[in-house]
């Protein structure tokens, strides 16, 4: 246990040598909130949710390292009302049909809504054109709701060891790719029980022939906040309620 | 019950539902008399086109944004032909009971808030009474016990919903196959602690219809229509709501076809386009373009069913039948009566279903192989629903056609009003009395429209004339709140 540390929010947090903010707080269970970051994977820095303010300058608590005495604000009105500005982008720059969609309950964007006290898209949709990939016997990639974080990409490759998808153009045209000869997920090297397939934070990527099938109730974010599912804190004794 | 309070959901929802408003034209001819009413209203165009090239399983849970106050019977028609996509022809015997329940929970819900709210101000006041006074406030005022009744019935159909789906609206019930939830006995407990209620609400609801109709015999001619109905019917000919063979019978009540396996619908069922209309104008083959309109809904299905399967609602079906004298009751005010017999039906339907032990069984899921084709119909509060869909080898939908309640009495909506119209058009300018009675007519078929505009029932209207030489001679509109306007 090293002795150095960082104060976030008035508490003194201790972190190591090569820690960023982001996994000093995950470690001593304070909530920054996040949705490009997963703990195992390499930072990315994409979505800015996890915008904190380290001494007077805004920055992202996933790719900043730890140093010492840094005074972090993180829980402050001013940021959560950045962070839900954020949220609605990503919300209206997709075409995310919350009542209709699969993953409603599990879906950490709308959780990090609900978290963010968010009621509505705010700005005017940009109803982009996506594609829909239903190639593949297994899996269906639905553009409309890629919030471009990146996860399935470095799922891809840094714990499949492949290299199935990558985002490609600029500003509005941004968009996941698949690094398959004909772009389609069917000629792709991914497979049903990859990482890749499993990680969408928001239901792009799903298991084909399934829907709907944990009752509403019973889903993620329905038992628990998306500051305490990420934080882990799911123990055993709360997850019971699913069978009850 | 699901404990609601904790249900984390934000509903973005970018594609906003059109606001229900009608629209009535009134062509006139040379004498002024009206020649031809086209009744205009916002339809569900442009769904079929947005739902190609979805994913299948999610269809069920698309459709329910088709509308505000009947997504269960979308949902439930969808997950019946998604059920055939997927090669299942029979769900467990729990799953259809527990999809039944959801749909007797649904008509009861849906029927109780269409009289409560939208209707029985008319029926109470009278259609010409003070619009002050005529709306679901003075129900409130001078029969606040009605109205008690009104909302716990309600209420109740809700609760149904509810507990089967997890939500009161955009719930989560079916999955391909089957249910994604075992009712527990719990559950099941808190619905038939209400029940006794609610089935004495139900029958006091037949007996105020039977009562508003049967002494008011000027509501007996009051936009009538001597129609063909089209509905589904059980195997021994039963009211049934959601699953059975499809029955058309002429006005005389002798039968154009019985028993028809829905699935073959485009045979005995053609649409056509008018160029006036966002609304198809369906009709039944054998009879052609003319003649083969017909009616759907609680009216179509009381007229063409051989006997209810529950006893108080066979009982007051009796009744009605004796009231037009053993033929059929052709009377669009009638409407309102077989609806609460519905109501009766579903109320004692819920109390059976909740009673069988196979509702609490957990054998949920059927699988079958894969099919390119599935058609489901059932038997919505408004009438019989038509969802089609073909889908390609990748799970996506190809294609998609569907026949909403609202559609099947486009053809009786117009001339319902066109019969309204000739009787109370006075010379060639449009009075707040005719709106009026316009309104009333429409209202007898529960469109579809009022579903967006429920909150107090008044859904904004317009109506123009028109004379022979095309020329619009007067306008008037009356908006949400009431309010009344010429506009020309
Ligand atoms: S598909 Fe999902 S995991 Fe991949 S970039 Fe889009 S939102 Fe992130
Ligand atoms: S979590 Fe840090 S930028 Fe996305
Ligand atoms: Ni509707």
């Amino acid at each position: 246990m090293s002795n150095k540390t960082i104060t976030i929010d008035d508490i003194e947090v201790p972190f190591e040598e090569g820690q960023t903010i982001m996994d000093a707080a995950l470690a001593a269970e304070i909530y920054i909130p996040h949705l490009c970051h997963k703990p195992g994977l390499s930072p990315h820095g994409s979505c800015k949710l996890c915008t904190v303010d380290v001494d007077g300058r805004a920055v992202s608590a996933c790719t900043l390292p730890a140093a010492e005495g840094q005074r972090i604000d993180n829980n402050t009105p001013a940021l959560n009302e950045v962070r839900k500005t954020i949220t609605q982008m990503l919300f209206i720059e997709g075409n995310h049909l919350c009542p209709s969609c699969e993953k409603s309950g599990d879906c950490t964007l709308q959780a990090m809504a609900y978290h963010l006290g968010m009621l509505d898209g705010h700005f005017p949709q940009f109803y982009p054109q996506r594609e829909l990939d239903a190639s593949h016997p297994t899996l269906v990639l639905d553009r409309d709701r890629c919030i471009l974080c990146e996860l399935c990409v470095r799922a891809s490759r840094e714990y499949d060891g492949k290299d199935v998808f990558a985002i490609s153009g600029r500003n509005t045209n941004r968009q996941l790719i698949v690094n398959s000869a004909t772009g389609r997920l069917a000629d792709s090297d991914i497979e049903t029980d990859d990482m890749a397939a499993h990680i969408c934070p928001v239901g792009a990527i799903l298991i084909k022939d399934h829907g709907y099938e944990i009752p509403i109730g019973r889903r993620t974010f329905d038992l628990h906040s998306v500051a305490e599912s990420d934080l882990g804190e799911i123990k055993l004794s709360n997850v019971r309620h699913h069978d009850e | 019950m699901s404990n609601n309070k904790n249900l984390r959901r934000i509903a973005v929802d970018p594609v906003t539902r059109v606001e229900g408003h009608g629209k009535i034209t009134l062509l006139l001819d040379e004498q002024n008399h009206v020649r031809e009413a086209r009744f205009h209203i916002v339809e569900f165009r442009g769904f079929e086109k947005f739902i190609q090239g979805r994913p299948y399983w999610e269809v069920p849970y698309f459709v329910q944004r088709l509308c505000g106050i009947c997504p269960v019977s979308h949902h439930l028609a969808a997950a019946k032909a998604v059920d055939q996509l997927v090669g299942v022809d029979a769900l467990t015997p729990t799953s259809t009971k527990l999809r039944k329940l959801l749909h007797f929970g649904q008509t009861l819900q849906s029927h109780a808030l269409h009289f409560f709210h939208l209707s029985s101000p008319d029926l109470l006041f009278g259609f010409g009474s003070n619009l002050e006074h005529r709306n679901i406030v003075g129900v409130i005022e001078d029969f606040p016990d009605l109205a008690l009744k009104g909302v716990r019935l309600r209420k109740f159909g809700q609760q149904v919903i509810e507990v089967i789906s997890g939500k009161r609206i955009h719930g989560a019930a079916t999955v391909p196959g089957g249910m994604n939830k075992a009712l527990t006995i719990e559950e099941r407990d808190r619905l038939l602690a209400d029940i006794n209620d609610v089935l004495i609400w139900a029958q006091d609801a037949v007996a105020l219809n039977e009562k508003i109709h049967t002494e008011h015999p000027e509501n007996h001619g009051f936009a009538r229509l001597n129609s063909n109905y089209l509905s589904m019917v059980g195997a021994d000919g039963k009211l049934e709501l959601y699953h059975g063979g499809l029955r058309a019978s002429r006005p005389d009540g002798s039968k154009i076809f019985d028993q028809y396996d829905y699935r073959g619908y485009t045979h005995i069922i053609r649409e056509e386009v008018r160029s006036w209309s966002y609304m198809k104008f369906p009709y039944l083959t054998e009879l052609g373009r003319e003649n083969g309109w017909y009616r759907v809904g609680p009216l179509a299905r009381i007229n063409n069913c051989d006997y209810i399967s529950t006893a108080l609602a066979e009982a007051a079906r009796k009744r009605f039948v004796a009231f037009g004298n053993g033929g059929f009751v052709h009377d669009t005010l009638a409407y309102h009566w077989a609806r609460m017999i519905e109501v009766l039906h579903s109320a004692e339907s819920i109390h059976e279903l909740l009673l069988d032990p196979e509702i609490l069984g957990t054998d949920l899921v059927v699988k079958g192989e894969k099919r390119e084709e599935g058609i489901g119909v059932i038997e919505a509060p408004r009438g019989t629903l038509f969802h089609h869909y073909t889908v390609n080898e990748d799970g996506t939908i190809k294609k998609a056609n569907l026949i909403v309640s609202t559609t099947s009495n486009n053809q009786a909506m117009n001339e319902s009003v066109r019969s309204v119209a000739n009787e109370y058009l006075d010379g060639n300018e449009i009075t707040e009395g005719l709106l009026n009675h316009l309104e009333v007519a429409i209202r007898a078929y529960d469109p579809c429209l009022s579903c967006a505009t429920h909150a107090l029932g008044k859904m904004p209207l317009e109506i123009e004339l028109i004379d022979a030489a095309g020329e619009a001679i007067d306008r008037m509109s009356k908006a949400s709140n009431g309010s009344i306007k010429r506009t020309l």
